[in-house]
């Protein structure tokens, strides 16, 4: 696998397929995508860098165990939720507003935020399960 | 987009317009509290030395917040939150009543009680496995059990409890772990997807998860649908969970290979969790189908507990002894179940919050038991009560109330059940009840006399007798006794309690009238 | 199309329940896999099979539009399949560490968490 076409194209491909996945996320609200599926396509950028480069490299790249990505990410999508207690509203009620940003007005929400906290928990558990089964291969 | 077009249809027919009480965001808090701490806690993984000191005060919160809840319900009733504000059906309602919020605080106690002995059981090597962060998010699994009030949610809290209760049964990785961690994995899998199948066909006939909504709607459904089917594939499925007799064996082949303090969270919480849903699911939502499987459930239950304390008579592992007298207590709270009447029902809640309390005390004692020298074999144990008197005495209150004898906890609900089997004349099960205390006494009593009456064997003893008396584990233990000496003497509150549960359960207008009040009140 | 779901559903089913029937683990694991595959097929044929409207609602609008497909057994599914790529996940670790600890991958071999040669408990005082 490790060829020197794949290894000089995989962190190109990675750096594409983590920014399409951040796209992804972002455009997800009212049209396909979200968190979910964006941060499965960012754990496989993760993975195809896996294979091209080993496990190491990637683990230097992330800086962060996987599993504290997953943590941050879990914490976020469940305080997501509690921020609606300010509003006198339920738990997990979608709350917006609407900065203008030069001049462009900008939708927020508490959900973009649960769907951050989403994206962290796929791009962690894949991609420790992932890394994971890859340096289980060599032992 | 959403700021710039004026909705076309009336938004109180979508959203739930009502005020939220601040003391209704008791029914999300538990549940909230324990994925933000798992989180924290899965983030501080390699920082053994604080993770307790967060999770055992994160817990005692915990503890405080149900009891809170449960104080909430007993003062206004049944109480909903509707998450992000879609009007029930479709938005997944929490709602609880007495039964899911005693269940809880229960489970939090003994959570609690975990922690606490987790510092002495669970070295640091268990600790970087992340024996808290699984700790923590097994209690949010639970509580979401205890707490929902939409079906396929109470499915997904099946399968949160699940993935952590996996984590914490390999924790460490050793052989006879896997061994174990093999079969308990499959067969709870095939369990939670028959849940699953149920759940899809209960779907496909009523076009709603909605517990409350399927309640109102089963009346109606009843002369057309399969019910029949859907709740026998349900009873399978929850029994299989429960570990209630033919689909039992998982059980005993894993609750003794991981570290002590998970066996006895899971013998405390996991199999009750079963039990809620088959009280929650045929109790509530279905209750003719269970008046007509009611020989089925009876029978069922007699051969539970009989054959889970005569396995208890023949293991030498003492570990394994509990593993089978915690299904003959499924079994005795599955008679509650085939009864079905107040009585019936009252008894088997008042078992299962005895059961939470009682086995996980017992794993505990057992543990504390063979960190003292006395091991788990029965051939080797010996000379506890010289070792420590307390631990012993300790131990003893336990094997009384596990058996059922007078004054402790596991008296009442027993009394509650032979009681109710006799009204309806069902004298076999009042006296396979009886039958089954008979056989544990001779159990739990060889346990006693064999590990701590009986002199230590040869060397070994001397060896272990300069352990000293783990502080923490002993405090938790004496904790979880003090509570089942309180339900023992003092037993009219939780008697109550259990029996107003039970009279919820079997008139389900305050629940449904919970998620739906502008229905009822038209 | 309802009835060709439901025999497919049932073969799968099929599949699944005799692939729990052997003594290898990984053909368990099998099995385990197409089950989950079956029950979704189950839930989705259980909303009711209807054609060619998304439940997508269009802009200018705020309610679907009539004849859509009921999305609700898809967001059903997508958790479904969600829990059961975990699960599946995970017992292809677990059942990989075992075969290689306990060097079998037959579920008839792995004893060591309850011994064929259990001793009794001592039968006197």
């Amino acid at each position: 696998m490790r060829t020197l076409i794949f290894r000089s194209i995989a962190p190109f491909l990675t750096s594409l397929m983590v920014l399409f996945s951040i796209f992804v996320l972002l455009r997800g609200h009212n049209e396909p995508g979200g968190g979910f599926i964006g941060g499965l396509i960012a754990a496989s950028a993760l993975a195809i860098y896996g294979i091209a480069c080993g496990v190491a490299a990637v683990r230097r790249a992330i800086h962060f165990h996987p599993m504290a990505i997953s943590a941050v990410g879990l914490f976020m999508a469940a305080l997501a939720g509690v921020l609606s207690v300010f509003a006198g509203v339920p738990y997990m009620t979608g709350l917006w507003i609407y900065p203008s940003l030069f001049g462009v007005e900008l939708a927020l929400s508490s959900v973009l935020v649960f769907d951050v906290g989403v994206y962290l928990v796929v791009v962690g558990a894949i991609s420790s399960i992932a890394l994971g089964l890859e340096e289980g291969d060599r032992d | 987009m959403a700021s710039q077009s004026a909705p076309l249809v009336d938004l109180s027919a979508v959203y739930v317009t009502g005020p939220v009480a601040a003391a209704d965001w008791l029914v999300a808090a538990p549940v909230v509290w324990c994925i933000l701490v798992g989180a924290v806690l899965v983030m501080l993984r390699k920082n053994t030395r604080v993770q307790p000191l967060i999770a055992i005060p994160a817990l005692g919160v915990l503890v405080l917040m149900t009891l809170a809840l449960v104080w909430h319900v007993i003062a206004n009733g049944t109480v909903t939150m509707t998450m992000g504000r879609w009007l029930p059906p479709f938005g997944i309602s929490f709602t609880v009543d007495l039964l899911g919020a005693f269940f809880a605080a229960t489970a939090s106690c003994v959570a609690l009680a975990a922690g606490i002995y987790g510092r002495t059981d669970v070295d640091d090597s268990g600790r970087r496995y992340g024996f808290y962060p699984f700790l923590v998010l097994i209690m949010a699994g639970i509580l979401g059990a205890f707490m929902t009030g939409d079906i396929f949610n109470l499915y997904v809290w099946f399968e949160v409890l699940l993935i952590s209760s996996f984590g914490l049964l390999v924790l460490g990785s050793e052989r006879a772990q896997l061994d174990g961690g093999v079969k308990y994995a499959f067969l709870n899998l095939i369990a939670t997807t028959l849940f699953l199948v149920a759940t899809g066909y209960l779907y496909g006939l009523f076009g709603t998860l909605n517990m409350a909504d399927i309640a109102v709607k089963a009346s109606e459904l009843r002369g057309t649908a399969p019910l029949m089917t859907l709740v026998t594939l349900y009873l399978l499925a929850f029994a299989m969970k429960a570990a209630a007799f033919p689909v039992n064996f998982w059980l005993p082949a894993s609750y003794h290979t991981p570290r002590l303090v998970v066996s006895a969270l899971f013998a405390g919480l996991l199999t009750k969790v079963g039990i809620y849903a088959l009280l929650r699911i045929l109790g509530m939502l279905f209750p003719f189908e269970r008046e007509a499987l009611s020989l089925v459930i009876a029978i069922v239950a007699a051969l539970t507990m009989i054959l889970g304390v005569v396995g208890a008579l023949a293991q030498n592992d003492i570990r394994r002894a509990l593993g089978f007298l915690v299904i003959s207590g499924i079994g005795v709270m599955m008679a509650g179940l085939a009864l079905g009447s107040p009585a019936g029902l009252a008894g088997a809640i008042f078992y299962a919050a005895h059961s939470m309390v009682v086995m996980t005390a017992l794993y505990f004692a057992v543990g504390i038991g063979a960190r003292l020298g006395g091991g788990f074999e029965l051939t080797r144990a010996g000379g506890l009560y010289a070792r420590s008197g307390l631990i012993a005495a300790l131990t003893l209150v336990l094997f009384l109330s596990v058996a059922g004898l007078p004054p402790f906890s596991g008296l009442w609900p027993k009394i509650m059940l032979v009681k109710a089997s006799l009204d309806v004349g069902a004298w076999w099960l009042a006296g396979a009840i009886l039958v089954t205390g008979l056989l544990t006494t001779i159990t739990v009593g060889r346990i006693w006399v064999l590990a701590y009456w009986r002199p230590a064997p040869g060397e070994a003893g001397e060896a272990a007798a300069a352990t000293p008396l783990p502080v923490g584990a002993t405090v938790a233990l004496a904790g979880l006794v003090a509570l089942s000496v309180a339900a023992g003497v003092w037993p009219e509150p939780v008697m109550a309690l259990a029996q107003d549960a039970a009279r919820g359960l079997l008139d389900p207008s305050a629940y449904v009238q919970s998620v739906f009040p502008a229905e009822a009140s038209q | 199309m309802e009835p060709l779901f439901a025999i497919l559903v049932g073969a799968l089913f099929t599949v699944a329940f005799y692939l729990f029937l052997s003594k290898h683990v990984i053909r368990i694991l099998m099995g385990a896999a197409i089950l989950g595959n079956a029950v979704n097929l189950l839930i989705f044929t259980a909303g009711r099979v209807t054609r060619e409207v998304p439940p997508v609602i269009g802009s200018g609008s705020d309610v679907l539009a009539a004849g859509a497909a009921n999305p609700l057994p898809q967001a059903l599914i997508l958790t479904a399949i969600v829990i059961s790529f975990s699960f599946f996940a995970f017992l292809l670790v677990l059942g990989f560490r075992a075969f290689q600890k306990l060097e079998t991958d037959r579920s008839d071999e792995m004893r060591l968490a309850e011994p064929v040669s259990d001793p009794s408990p001592p039968l006197g005082y």
